[in-house]
């Protein structure tokens, strides 16, 4: 199959796009990538609102010219069509463990992380709470495992990307502190487990422009740093 | 191989339906419990720590949470009959698009609609006339979203149906002058005893809400 058959839609800085291209990484699959404009609507390319017109996010997926949105299912999509190094299990209990993790990172996890960057000073005290709670959580699922997926990486370990590199980003640059390392050795464990993996580490934004993109992004929206 | 199953679930809820109705397709032997979901069991709390919500679906003592979850994990276990997702990946992609897009939109629209009155209501109700008519759009000239067979994206979608009738009595509205092709499907679903057995009756949700309404204060 060659590399033009396969075009994947991202932005540099979007962990959601980033997770496609690990999957892609880990399958051995060759693609196109085109990066997308995704904060002036403006700027969006006729082919993202063309293959996305529901929600004109990144990422999609373009398999022979047939468009594939929402990360998570892009994942599963990827996992069914290329069937080596598996990023679901086999069996259904634990597949359906796997679905509510991923599940529970981008609607439980991530939200708050935003509460509390742009939310009243009031609403990040208990954002910023809520996001040690299901940090928390995720330290009890690893469960001494190396990863969420066992001794390899799998879906849970590739949702959960944003905790292992743009959550740290986020905590230096806002000195919001979410994330303890002393109450979460697992995780941290794991943190740094992730980001050295093969197939990952060349599928994270460069950290000085995520920093300096975050910082701006921060200030734009009205982020005070003497709070 | 059935093993134990139980629903821990709520009369109301169109999330539980989705399960019931997956159940009843792959006519699964099933031990429904009702939930107060102001005094919440122990087992509803022990098997769902982190939401504490229904409908929990536990099987062989293990617990699966999410309805749309379940949904699947039902289709995967019980593989041998009435399959619910197509094997085909991109359309399996496809009916997985549509059934996060009716989480996304059509519950929280919904609740604005018997929630708020006014702008925000008026508001609420165009953009659920939208997003109704997006996925009535998806429908083409099949009897189902799954196409020739009732799939996934049906069983995510109808529980709604027996919704409607309170979407439209506080919003003032038809949705079949909206969308007709949308309750056509909905009532050809409703003639399938899994759907029709699995569905609220309407004039109870109705009723519910009213007095939900009044629990919560709200006008």
């Amino acid at each position: 199959m060659g590399e033009e058959e396969l075009k994947v839609l991202g932005a540099w800085g979007s962990p959601f796009s980033r997770r496609v291209e690990i999957a892609l990484e880990l399958k051995g699959v060759p693609f196109q990538y085109i990066e997308e404009n995704v904060f002036d609507e403006k700027l969006k390319s006729p082919l993202l609102l063309k293959c996305n017109p529901v929600h004109r996010k990144v990422p999609v997926l373009l398999h022979d010219g047939k468009p594939v949105v929402e990360s998570l299912i892009i994942l599963e999509y990827i996992d069914e069509t290329w069937k080596n190094n598996p990023i679901l299990p086999p069996d259904p209990h634990r597949r359906a463990q796997a679905r509510f993790w991923a599940h529970f990172i981008d609607h439980k996890c991530m939200p708050p992380v935003w509460t509390a960057l742009l939310g009243s000073v009031e609403e990040r005290e208990k954002a910023v709470e809520e996001v040690r709670e299901c940090l928390k959580t995720l330290e009890g699922v690893l469960d001494g495992n190396r990863f969420f997926g066992g001794e390899t990486i799998g879906l849970v370990d590739i949702a959960a990307n944003f905790i292992a590199y743009w959550l740290r980003a986020i905590q230096e640059v806002s000195g919001l502190d979410f994330m303890n390392e002393d109450q979460l050795p697992l995780l941290t464990k794991w943190c740094e487990e992730f980001v050295s993996c093969n197939v990952v580490k060349e599928h994270l934004p460069p950290r000085d422009k995520l920093i300096t993109f975050m910082k701006n992004w921060l200030s734009a929206n009205g982020w005070s740093w003497t709070d | 191989m059935e093993g134990e199953v139980v629903l821990l679930d709520f009369w109301p809820s169109m999330f539980g339906m989705r399960t019931r109705i997956a159940l009843a397709e792959k006519q699964i032997k099933y031990e429904y419990r009702e939930e107060d979901l102001r005094n919440k069991s122990a087992l509803l709390l022990q098997m769902n720590p982190v939401h504490k919500k229904i409908p929990v679906l536990i099987h062989n003592g293990k617990p699966i949470c999410e309805s749309l979850i379940q949904v699947q994990y039902i289709d995967e276990v019980w593989n041998d009959r009435a399959p619910l997702l197509p094997p085909n990946p991109y359309q399996r992609a496809t009916a997985r698009f549509w059934a996060d897009f009716v989480d996304k939109k059509i519950y929280d629209l919904g609740g604005k609609l018997w929630r708020t009155k006014g702008e925000e209501q008026e508001a609420a109700k165009k953009e659920l006339i939208e997003c109704l008519k997006l996925l009535e759009g998806q429908l083409g000239d099949n009897p189902y979203f799954g196409g020739k067979d009732f799939g996934f994206l049906d069983v995510a979608l109808v529980p709604f149906y027996c919704w409607f009738y309170t979407y439209e009595k506080f919003g003032r509205f038809s949705i079949e002058a909206e969308c007709p092709k949308l309750i056509a499907w909905a009532k050809r679903c409703m003639q399938k005893e899994s759907v029709a057995k699995s569905l609220a009756d309407q004039e109870k949700i109705y009723d519910f809400v009213l007095h939900l309404k009044k629990a919560l204060g709200i006008e």
